[in-house]
């Protein structure tokens, strides 16, 4: 490279002009990006003056401090985390049986994929919870005869029938984001399985689901974002998640903007704990993956490991 | 290469809708017999080659394997179609290296290896890894056993592959075009794999377009051509003194 530069540059000697193609005296200037500076003055600008709204309006800070740990608060945190992590495991499983069902050779597992799917895709959320809730109506003791047999009012809580409701219809979604996930591995895998005499269900797990998870992850994520505040739909069958337990409170002391906040500096909270989750996780299933950013810091992390 | 042959097969057939990519092959491999299958791009190699380990299933015809008939039971003159796992158990005693790898891309090369091994024939996995060990030093590379597929260039994948299959102690090794997605610079590598195990005594079905190497290795060579076999013998025979005029054209073509 040098001498080639020297070459070009500086062929002529001291006497003769230097080159136009020379580079020795020539030096970068960086762009100065004022439409950037602009954009960001202007951004920040309005965004104090938002701050500054909030902070003289008409809201007691006191009050959301005093509410941000209140009891009935934190028994409604519990309750939204732990029915979006059961919901989302009911989903899950129920998702990945269903697309395997729906991509199975068999006609009939197939035609009843179809059929779930078709059905809680198709109809609203709400209208499936308030269907659980009143179960009852249909079915007024269910059980296994000669096994046991209960009273659909005592099984069919409001929790039983959130996590039925929710989950079952996480399911319906999740199915189509793992087919997507499965056909989304080259066939050439299945077939490698294949040729060293693996089944289709092993297959299934050993390689095609495991290399699946990488596409399958980040809509799941997304979806268990969703479901956190999905949870709060069933608040109209009276489950005591946070924002159904915030607006208790309100009517109560008509402090609504402050409980508000209140409940919404929880979901913000918990959506970002799960973010963080999810960046974890899909560098754990970058293994062995294309070179992408998660692949190179997952190489890092492996060889800091090591 | 003594006793019953390892490969038989009786007029096979195979459609593709209205493609006819299979028109009635009849072949014989012998124990320890090394053979290579010629032919233009679409004559039916792979296709044949893939019915041998039921990854495609014959509409006409029948393949033995070793004596045993593939995909299906006889019980008197009646023929029942195998069950899966019956049809895996056939699957997991050949071998099939396939042209563009399929590594198992979330495992390393090691882990590749034994998959098969643990998860299908259920053997102890410290075993396992001594013989994966072994199979990796045997195709030279050893020092790559924790490389992901990513990792590895086209000619270590192949090798890799090669590898795996031999865990799972193959009494067949079928070959589909195993160099036709390298580099030329990486062929050389995978040959030479292929060429020691030749000479181990392994029976190898091996479906190429490296002529070199069917002159040098193979016991016999086949020519195929429109879904048949158009021209069977030894590598001089069918290389050097082809007969059919087919067969001379596509020497002809393919030799520089």
């Amino acid at each position: 490279m040098t001498t080639t530069r020297a070459e070009i540059g500086g062929s002529g000697g001291d006497s003769s002009p230097p080159s136009p193609y020379s580079l020795a005296h020539l030096r970068h200037v960086p762009r100065r990006h004022t439409h950037r500076w602009i954009a960001a003055a202007l951004i920040l600008l309005a965004f104090g003056w938002v701050v500054h709204a909030f902070a003289t309006g008409q809201i007691e800070w006191e009050i959301v401090a005093q509410f941000f740990t209140a009891r009935a608060i934190l028994l409604g945190l519990v309750n939204t985390v732990v029915m979006t992590v059961l919901a989302m495991l009911l989903g899950i499983v129920l998702g990945v049986v269903f697309a395997i069902m729906f991509m199975s050779p068999n006609p009939v597992l197939k035609w009843v994929a179809w059929v779930y799917i078709w059905f809680f895709r198709g109809t609203p959320l709400m209208l499936q919870l308030l269907l659980w809730f009143n179960l009852a109506l249909v079915f007024p003791t269910i059980g296994i005869p000669g096994l046991f047999e209960a009273r659909t009012v005592m099984v069919i809580t409001p929790f039983m029938a959130t996590l039925l409701g929710l989950g079952i219809n996480q399911g319906a979604y999740t199915a189509e984001v793992v087919r997507g996930g499965i056909l989304s591995v080259d066939i050439g895998q299945t077939e490698a399985a294949k040729a060293i005499g693996m089944g289709r269900l092993t297959t299934l797990r050993r390689i095609v689901l495991p290399q699946a998870m990488r596409v399958i992850i980040p809509p799941i994520g997304n979806e268990v974002i969703s479901m956190v505040k999905l949870t709060s739909v069933a608040s109209v069958i009276q489950f005591s998640e946070i924002l159904r337990n915030a607006q208790t409170i309100y009517y109560a002391n008509a402090r609504v903007i402050e409980l508000l906040i209140v409940a919404a500096g929880w979901y913000l909270i918990v959506v970002t704990l799960l973010s963080i989750g999810q960046y974890f996780l899909e560098l754990h299933f970058a293994k062995g993956a294309a070179p992408t950013g998660v692949r190179v810091r997952a190489a890092a992390a492996r060889e800091r490991s090591i | 290469m003594t006793g019953a042959p390892m490969v038989v097969a009786q007029d096979v057939h195979k459609y593709f809708g209205s493609l006819h990519a299979l028109n009635g092959v009849s072949l014989e491999v012998a124990r320890g017999e090394v053979l290579c299958i010629i032919g233009p791009s679409g004559s039916g190699k792979s296709t044949f080659l893939r019915c041998i380990n039921q990854l495609e299933r014959a509409d006409r015809g029948a393949i033995w394997i070793d004596q045993e008939l593939a995909g299906f039971r006889r019980v008197g003159d009646a023929l029942y179609e195998l069950t899966d796992a019956e049809t895996s158990r056939q699957r997991a005693s050949i071998g099939m290296v396939f042209q563009r790898f399929n590594l198992f891309g979330h495992l390393t090369a090691l882990q590749n290896i034994i998959e098969g091994p643990v998860t299908v024939q259920h053997r102890p996995r410290a075993e396992a890894v001594d013989e994966a060990q072994t199979l990796l030093e045997r195709v030279g590379l050893a020092a790559k056993r924790d490389a992901y597929p990513s990792e590895l260039s086209g000619g270590q994948q192949q090798r890799v592959a090669i590898a795996r299959a031999l865990a799972m102690r193959p009494k067949l090794m079928l070959f589909d075009e195993p160099t036709s997605a390298l580099d030329p610079e990486l062929v050389g590598e995978v040959l030479g794999v292929m060429r020691n195990l030749a000479t181990s005594g392994m029976t190898m079905l091996v479906v190429t377009h490296e002529l070199g190497f069917a002159r040098e290795v193979s016991n016999r060579v086949v020519f195929m051509d429109e879904g048949a076999i158009v021209e069977a013998g030894s590598p001089q025979e069918i290389l050097v003194r082809p007969q059919q005029p087919r067969t001379k054209d596509f020497i002809a073509a393919v030799l520089p």
